[in-house]
C-alpha cells in the first residue's frame, strides 16, 4: 500500500526561523565575521553571498563526553596491511585518540571556527545594521513638501470616475424605503390586475369600477415613484482624496571626481569601492536612488558610469567647476523637496592655486545648506599616508577643507583598499557623525 | 538491452512521472513483500525539491520539529557543504512512523527513484516495524502528532514566557540530551500515546479556562495535586537514576511547570532517536540489502534495463564503499558497507557454506532459508549482539580488519588483533563493543538528591577503563544542569569496582 505526494510545491524556507534563532544567538560574532570578512573583499564580491567563520564557541552545544586523551579503549579499522598482532605504532604527535578519527574531532571542540554561507542581503543587512543616514530626520521632518494622495473618506461632490457605487446604492435604497417608494412589481402587479380587467370585452358595473380604482392607483404609485426616484442626487456619494504630506523616499547620489592625469587606476579604482559602496547603502534606505556622474579636471562635465571611471582625460585642476555642475544639474532635475540629495567626492587633493578657497566658498554658502551629507575622501599614496598622520597636514584641498564646520560634511582619507569599509562605518556610523579624519 | 521486450519495462529513459513511480512501487512492493516475506507499515511517498531536502536535514530529518537555533545552525552548516559542493544529499530521508513516510528528491533519475523507494519504503520500514528496539521504545503511530504538539507547545511558551527563557531551558536541556534516556528499564508506567493525550488535554484544558483577571492574583503555577503526583513520583524514582533529565525534570526544586513539559519533550525526542543510534549498521545494512536483490531481481524479470542496473550499481557501490584506514577519504567504518557485506554474507552461509561456517555457525550454515535467517536478525539485534553473533571470520578478512588497543598513557598502539586465527574472535569483540553505546557514552548517574535539605543534586561517573569526563565540556554542561536543578550540584569520577 502506498501513495505519493507531491510536496514540491510547499512553502519552501521552513528552517527561516531556526535560521533567525541562530542569527540572534551568534549576533555578536557574526557582525566581527562580517566586517572582518569585509577587509579582504572588494565591492563586487558585496553582490555575492559569503562565507564566513564564527568562533564555535558562541554556539557550541556542549555535551558529556569522554576525554580522548585518558584510559584504555580499542578501535578497530579496515584495510590491514602489515600489521601482525603485538605491534606498535607510534601516536601521532600532539594529543592522543588521533587513531579514532572521530573521537579526536570530538574532543577538540571549542577551538575551532563555525563557517557557513550569508546571503547577500543577510549580508549587507548586518554590515550596515548600524550605521544611519546622517541628517535623515530632520530634513524630512522640515521639508515634507512631497505629498501623496490617500482616502479621506466620502463627498458629496466628485468627479464621476470617483463615485462610491456602495455608499451611493445604499443611501438610495434607504431613503427608498423611508420614502415608501412604491416597489415595481408592486406596480406591475396592478398593470396585469388592469391588462386582465381590460380584456374583457363587456365589462360590467363592478368592473369598470374597479378598472377606474386601479386605474387611480396606478396613477398614484407612479406620481410618488416620480416623486421618490430610484436614485436621487441627494444619494450620491463620491470617494475623497486628500493630499497628505509624505516624507520623500528618493535620493540622488553626485559623484565627483577628479579625472585629471594625476588620478591613475588606483586612485579611481578607491574611489569606485566607495561610491558602490555608498549606492549600496543608499539604496537600502531609499525606495530611489539616482546617481550622477560628474569628472572634472580644469571644466567640469556629467558622464555616464562607463565614461567616469574608465576613461582619462588631460588637463588642470579645478575642482570648483565641479561643484557648480553638481549645482546646476541638481536645481534642473532634482529638487529639494523631492530628493534627498548625497554628494561624494574623491580627489587626491590638488587643484589650482586659489581653487580651494572658492570651493569652501560655495560648499558653506550654496551647496551644504540643501544637502544631506556631503562626503570628501581624498585618496593618497600609500607613502603619503604615513607622512599625513597628522589630520591638519595635506594637500590644498584638504587643509581648506578642514576649515568647514558643518555636521553634514565628513572629509576623511584612503590610501588602501582595505580602508575602505572602515571609513565608511566611520563615516556613517550612529555614535559618531560630522568630521572624520 | 535490446533483447527485453519494451512492454515489460517499468519506465522508459528520462525523465520521471508520477505513474512510473507507481509502476515501479507496484514491482517493488511485489518482490519485497512475496519474494523476501518483508512486513511493512503503509508508505506514503513525498516528493521534495533539494531546497526541502535541507529543511528536513537540519531537523534530524523529521518533518515537523521545534524551533531552536541549533537547528538553525546545522542548516547553515549543511546548506553551505551542499552548495559549495563538500556533500551531496542524501537520496532520501525516511522517518520511523506509521504510516511510513519516505522523501524523494526530484531531481533523481528515475533509477534513483527505484533504488530508494526499495531502501526506504522496504528495507528501512521493514526494519522500523520489526526490529526490537525500535517495537518496543519507540511508538511509530504518535510520533508525529507527538512532535506537532512539541512545536505549538514550545512556540506557546515563546509567547507567552519570553524567546530567552525558554531557549536557556531548551539549551539546557539539549546538553543533557545524551542523560535523558532510559536505557534499560522502560519509561514508567503510561505508554507513550497515553502521555500525549494527557499532555495534549492539559494544554488545551489551560488555553481555554485561560482568563486575564487571574494574573491579577499572585501566581501559583502548580496546584498541589499536580505537585503531590509529581513528588509522588520522585519518591518512587530508586536511585541511582542513569536519566538524569528524568530525574531533573520530576525533582527539580527550581523549575516552573512549562518548563519541565520542555524537557519532557527534549528527553521524548532523545528516546525516539536512541535506538536509531544502536543500529546503524544493521539498519543501513537491511535497506542496502534490500534494496540490492530487489534491484536485481527486477533487472533479472526484465523489467528494467541493462543501463538503468549499471546506473544502479554504480550508486550502490559508492554507497558501499569502505576506504582503507590510511586512506584520505577515511572516516571510520561505513556502517552502509559492513552492514550489507555481514548480510550477504549470511546469505552465503546459509546457502553455500564452507568448512570454516560450519564449524563457526552451526546452526545456521546450510540450512538453505536465507530469508528467514534475514528476517530473524533484523528483529532481534542490535549492532552490538549483531555483529557478536554473526561477523564471520570471512568479513573480516574481507574487511582486513584489524584492532587496535589505545592506552592514554602509552605513546604508541598496540596491533592487538588481526584477521588471522587467534585474532578473529578478539577482533569480533572490539568491533562489537565500538558499536556499544555504554562503551563510549560516559555512564552518569543520579546517586543522591538532598531534597529536604540544602538540596543538592549528587551525581556520579562511574569511570570505566579509566577513561574520565572531558574536562571542558564537562563544566559546560554543568553550568547547564545547574540551571535546571537550581541548587548546587556535585559531580564525582568513582572507578569501577573488579
Amino acid at each position: 500500500m502506498s501513495h505519493f505526494i507531491d510536496r514540491r510545491l510547499n512553502p519552501k524556507g521552513k528552517s527561516l526561523g531556526n535560521r533567525q534563532r541562530f542569527f540572534r544567538r551568534a549576533k555578536s560574532q557574526i557582525k566581527d565575521a562580517v566586517n572582518k570578512s569585509l577587509r579582504d573583499r572588494s565591492v563586487k564580491e558585496l553582490e555575492q553571498s559569503g562565507k564566513i567563520s564564527i568562533p564555535s564557541k558562541s554556539t557550541a552545544e556542549p555535551r558529556f563526553r569522554l576525554d580522548g586523551a585518558s584510559g584504555k579503549r580499542q578501535h578497530v579499522h579496515p584495510g590491514n596491511k602489515e600489521f601482525t598482532t603485538g605491534d606498535r605504532l607510534r601516536k601521532p604527535p600532539q594529543g592522543g585518540g588521533q587513531g579514532g578519527g572521530k573521537d579526536a574531532s570530538d574532543s577538540g571542540d571549542g577551538e575551532d571556527n563555525f563557517s557557513f554561507t550569508l546571503t547577500q542581503e543577510e549580508f549587507l543587512d548586518i554590515f550596515f545594521e548600524d550605521l544611519e543616514l546622517p541628517n535623515l530626520v530632520k530634513t524630512s521632518l522640515k521639508e515634507m513638501t512631497a505629498w501623496k494622495w490617500r482616502r479621506a473618506g466620502v463627498t458629496v461632490a466628485g468627479a464621476p470616475t470617483n463615485l462610491n457605487l456602495l455608499r451611493t446604492m445604499r443611501n438610495a435604497h434607504g431613503r427608498r424605503l423611508a420614502l415608501k417608494r412604491p416597489s415595481t412589481a408592486e406596480v406591475n402587479e396592478l398593470k396585469e390586475r388592469l391588462f386582465n380587467l381590460e380584456r374583457i370585452a363587456q365589462p360590467n358595473e363592478e368592473q369598470r369600477a374597479e378598472i377606474k380604482e386601479v386605474l387611480a392607483r396606478l396613477e398614484e404609485l407612479e406620481a410618488r415613484r416620480r416623486w421618490a426616484p430610484y436614485i436621487d442626487p441627494l444619494d450620491v456619494r463620491y470617494n475623497a482624496f486628500a493630499p497628505q504630506p509624505e516624507p520623500t523616499t528618493a535620493a540622488v547620489m553626485f559623484c565627483l571626481m577628479d579625472v585629471s592625469g594625476s588620478m591613475g587606476e588606483r586612485e579611481k579604482d578607491l574611489a569606485k569601492r566607495f561610491y558602490m559602496l555608498l549606492y549600496l547603502f543608499l539604496q537600502k534606505r531609499y525606495e530611489k536612488v539616482d546617481v550622477v556622474f560628474i569628472r572634472h579636471t580644469h571644466h567640469a562635465e556629467e558622464v555616464d558610469e562607463e565614461t567616469f571611471f574608465y576613461s582619462r582625460q588631460s588637463g588642470g585642476t579645478i575642482v570648483s567647476t565641479a561643484i557648480e555642475v553638481m549645482q546646476e544639474i541638481q536645481r534642473d532635475r532634482y529638487p529639494t523637496q523631492d530628493w534627498n540629495i548625497y554628494v561624494a567626492q574623491a580627489s587626491d587633493g590638488y587643484t589650482q592655486s586659489g581653487d580651494a578657497q572658492r570651493c569652501v566658498q560655495l560648499l558653506n554658502e550654496e551647496v551644504l545648506p540643501i544637502l544631506q551629507y556631503y562626503a570628501y575622501i581624498e585618496i593618497l599614496d600609500e607613502r603619503e599616508m604615513d607622512v599625513f598622520s597628522d589630520p591638519d597636514a595635506g594637500a590644498e584641498l584638504w587643509r581648506a577643507y578642514r576649515s568647514i564646520d558643518d555636521e553634514r560634511f565628513a572629509q576623511t582619507r584612503i590610501a588602501h583598499p582595505r580602508d575602505i569599509f572602515p571609513v565608511f562605518r566611520e563615516l556613517f556610523s550612529k555614535e559618531k557623525k560630522g568630521k572624520a579624519a | 538491452m535490446s533483447a527485453t521486450p519494451k512492454s515489460d519495462l517499468l519506465w522508459n529513459e528520462g525523465a520521471w512521472t508520477f505513474s512510473d513511480l507507481q509502476h515501479a512501487f507496484d514491482a517493488i512492493e511485489d518482490i519485497g513483500l512475496n519474494d523476501l516475506g518483508l512486513d511493512v507499515y503503509p508508505n506514503q511517498i513525498e516528493i521534495i525539491t533539494s531546497e526541502q531536502m535541507l529543511d528536513a536535514y537540519s531537523s534530524h530529518g523529521m518533518p515537523l520539529m521545534y524551533r531552536h537555533w541549533s537547528f538553525g545552525k546545522a542548516f547553515a552548516r549543511d546548506s553551505m557543504n551542499y552548495q559549495k559542493g563538500y556533500t551531496g544529499l542524501a537520496y532520501e530521508i525516511v522517518i520511523n512512523s506509521d504510516p511510513c513516510i519516505a522523501y524523494l528528491m526530484e531531481e533523481n533519475s528515475m533509477t534513483m527513484q527505484a533504488l530508494v523507494m526499495a531502501h526506504a519504503c522496504f528495507g528501512h520500514n521493514h526494519f522500523f516495524k520489526n526490529n526490537y528496539l525500535f517495537r518496543q521504545w519507540t511508538d511509530a503511530s504518535a510520533i508525529l502528532s507527538y512532535l506537532d504538539f512539541a512545536k505549538k507547545y514550545i512556540s506557546r511558551c515563546e509567547d507567552e514566557y519570553g524567546w530567552e527563557e525558554v531557549e536557556r531551558t531548551l539549551d539546557a536541556a539539549h546538553a543533557l540530551q545524551d542523560q535523558g534516556v532510559f536505557r534499560y528499564n522502560r519509561p514508567p508506567k503510561l505508554s507513550q500515546s497515553e502521555q500525549m493525550e494527557k499532555v495534549m488535554a492539559r494544554v488545551e484544558h489551560e488555553r481555554e479556562t485561560f482568563n486575564d483577571l487571574w494574573r491579577t492574583l499572585p501566581q501559583r503555577e502548580e496546584d498541589d495535586a499536580t505537585a503531590e503526583a509529581r513528588l509522588g513520583e520522585v519518591r518512587n524514582i530508586k536511585l541511582p537514576e542513569e536519566n538524569i533529565l528524568y530525574f531533573v525534570e520530576k525533582a527539580s526544586p527550581s523549575l516552573r511547570p512549562w518548563q519541565r513539559e520542555l524537557i519532557r519533550i527534549v528527553r521524548n525526542v532523545s528516546q525516539y532517536f536512541y535506538p536509531q543510534k544502536q543500529t546503524k549498521v544493521m539498519n543501513e545494512g537491511c535497506a542496502t540489502f534490500v534494496h540490492h536483490y530487489i534491484m536485481n531481481e527486477l533487472h533479472r524479470r526484465g523489467q528494467i534495463t541493462d543501463g538503468a542496473i549499471l546506473e544502479f550499481l554504480h550508486s550502490h557501490s559508492s554507497v558501499v564503499f569502505q576506504p582503507e584506514f590510511d586512506d584520505r577519504r577515511y572516516s571510520g567504518i561505513n556502517p552502509y558497507a559492513l552492514g550489507f557485506a555481514m548480510m550477504e554474507d549470511i546469505v552465503r552461509i546459509v546457502t553455500d557454506p564452507t568448512d570454516e561456517d560450519r564449524e563457526w555457525f552451526p546452526a545456521m550454515a546450510g540450512h538453505g532459508d536465507w530469508r528467514s535467517e534475514l528476517r530473524y536478525a533484523w528483529e532481534n539485534f542490535r549492532d552490538e549482539s549483531f555483529i557478536q553473533q554473526y561477523l564471520s571470520p570471512k568479513v573480516i578478512r574481507d574487511f582486513r580488519l584489524f584492532a587496535l588497543g589505545d592506552d592514554g598513557r602509552k605513546p604508541y598502539y598496540r596491533v592487538e588483533a588481526i584477521h588471522d586465527e587467534q585474532g578473529y574472535r578478539d577482533a569480533r569483540n572490539a568491533l562489537a563493543s565500538m558499536y556499544d553505546l555504554g562503551m563510549h557514552e560516559p555512564n552518569l548517574q543520579v546517586v543522591g538528591a538532598d531534597l529536604e535539605g540544602d538540596r543538592t543534586l549528587k551525581i556520579r561517573h562511574t569511570v570505566y577503563q579509566d577513561r574520565v569526563l572531558d574536562k571542558k565540556t564537562q563544566e559546560a554542561v554543568m553550568v547547564h544542569l545547574k540551571y535546571l536543578w537550581g541548587y548546587d550540584v556535585q559531580l564525582t569520577q568513582d572507578k569501577q569496582e573488579g
